[in-house]
């Protein structure tokens, strides 16, 4: 994202080396309509390579539908243009196999065509260990475990883009570990832009590097201090919000 | 001696018979266990009887009847297809009209005593023509579908999963079709569209009981499809004299009801 000030991030985040300012992702005058309805009117922004950023909106603001025309599975006008290197992954908001679907966690890693040996590794970087775990069915897995299998297999392929549509919404992922403190390994760990949509700000704050804040248009962009701070949040959410940030 | 010559001609209609059924029936329990979601479940249920007026034009034009089933077949599963770009409807909705259409124009354009055996099928009325046509389409059913397998059940799991992974589930969608009707247009001789859809459906949900992962319940779900046939056939054979030559269908089908019965057993594992 192009902001004017990059003083304000927060201090647990390391700084991005300045050589890694080419672009990977180019949007311009990017419109999605639903029938008459503009769900998205005209956003422009850019996403540089590495760079880390949050969605957020109230609900109905068109984050969703973004990721999805980010990934060409919506009808757009206007331009999305990624860089030729550009490998994109996606993690969606939630699944819901039924019960007794018949496929285990193992058959749906053999789906992107990967070895027994290469799944544990990928399952093991997402902090699943039990060596048992892929004979399970995907309907029997817990949310939370869906949520790690889930970013699991977006990242076989070694993608550098990860699109991530709402990683907290409602879910435990188990432990100690919260989604933040694996986002940021697998961050550190394989230098990938993640873009996420989310409503946890402490999500936004400790992980992001910058915020684009959506109602339909784009309302704000820039480092999470500065999408919100007062003035900000009150053009995203309205009159009457305010985010209480706990001074340590 | 004229007698004994029409008792062994039955028998090689017989055995040709159990060859298109054993192959068919594999390959429509194995194709069947696609229809993982409950739009596809429905598809495959009545879409067996689009083949109806297919039949009817068949047998009114003197053609081949399962020329005439796949005609039909393609062209509802098109018409379904195209209404659902035209319209807001759901699948659902649109193949239940379909359906309907399907139903009524046969039953008006089949004669009355052939329309028994498009429902319900005839044991003797296969040829060794047809018995080797349905083999061969069997086997191309049973590979397609397989290629198509994982990409499908990836669908199941989440559209959105399968299209930015770049599976155009339209596009597999209507393969699936395709395969549903070739397996009903050259099974239906033998166990008229009753036997299709029964084979269909039934060897797969029991699968889905018995079953912890894919390979165990595609698998499964092609040899209950099979094993039901052979009983279905020996049960028929016991008690040739006092039954129609209509009844294999319905009695293939209640032998994949029992298995479904005691699959059902299992569930609660």
């Amino acid at each position: 994202m192009d902001f004017q000030d990059d003083q304000n991030l927060t201090e647990n985040k390391e700084e991005k080396p300045q050589e890694q300012q080419e672009n990977i992702l180019e949007v311009r005058n990017l419109t999605v309509s639903f029938g008459e309805e503009n769900v998205i009117d005209n956003l422009n922004f850019n996403l540089k390579k590495g760079e880390n950023v949050a969605i957020m909106g109230p609900n109905g603001a068109g984050k969703t539908v973004l990721l999805k025309a980010l990934l060409g599975l919506l009808p757009y006008s206007g331009g999305i243009k990624w860089s030729k290197d550009a490998k994109i992954s996606y993690v969606p908001q939630k699944i819901l196999p039924e019960k007794n679907l018949p496929l285990s966690v193992k058959e749906f890693f053999e789906m992107k065509s990967i070895k027994q040996e290469q799944i544990k590794e990928v399952l093991f970087s997402v902090g699943i260990t039990d060596d048992n775990f892929i004979k399970k069915r995907m309907g029997a897995v817990s949310p939370g475990q869906l949520q790690r299998v889930l970013i699991a297999w977006g990242l076989v392929g070694n993608p550098n883009v990860l699109l991530f549509d709402e990683p907290t919404a409602g879910i435990d992922i188990g432990g100690e570990e919260t989604i933040f403190n694996l986002l940021n390994k697998i961050e550190k760990e394989r230098n990938i832009s993640i873009v996420l949509v989310t409503h946890d700000m402490s999500v936004v704050y400790g992980f992001a590097d910058s915020v684009l804040c959506l109602n339909k248009k784009l309302i704000c962009h820039g480092s999470p201090s500065e999408a919100f701070s007062a003035d900000g949040l009150r053009k995203l959410y309205g009159e009457g919000v305010n985010f209480y940030k706990h001074e340590h | 001696m004229a007698r004994e010559l029409i008792f062994t001609n039955m028998n090689i209609n017989f055995f040709i018979s159990l060859i298109t059924a054993v192959f068919i029936g594999g390959s429509a329990g194995y194709v069947g266990s696609l229809m993982t979601t409950k739009k596809m479940s429905l598809a495959g249920d009545v879409l067996s009887h689009i083949a109806l007026p297919g039949v009817g034009l068949g047998l009114f034009f003197g053609l081949n009847v399962s020329l005439g089933a796949l005609g039909s077949l393609v062209f509802g599963i098109l018409l379904i297809w195209w209404l659902s770009l035209k319209t807001d409807l759901s699948m659902e909705s649109l193949v239940g009209v379909v359906f309907v259409l399907s139903m009524a124009v046969g039953f008006l354009i089949i004669p009355e005593e052939d329309l028994l055996h498009a429902l319900f099928g005839n044991i003797y009325a296969v040829s060794l023509g047809d018995a080797i046509v349905a083999v061969i389409a069997s086997i191309a059913v049973l590979i397609v579908a397989k290629i198509i397998y994982p990409k499908m059940m990836l669908a199941c799991v989440s559209e959105d999963l399968a299209l930015s992974s770049g599976v155009k589930t339209s596009k597999y969608n209507l393969i699936y079709l395709f395969l549903i009707a070739t397996v009903v247009a050259f099974g239906i001789k033998v166990g008229g569209t009753i036997f299709t859809s029964a084979m269909i459906i039934i060897p797969s949900a029991t699968a889905r009981n018995m079953s912890n992962n894919m390979r165990q319940y595609s698998i499964f779900s092609a040899v209950i499809g099979l094993v039901s046939v052979i009983i279905g056939f020996t049960v028929f054979s016991f008690f040739s004299a006092r039954l129609e030559s209509s009844a294999i269908g319905t009695i293939i089908a209640l032998a994949g009801i029992v298995f479904f019965a005691v699959s059902l057993a299992f569930k609660n594992r």
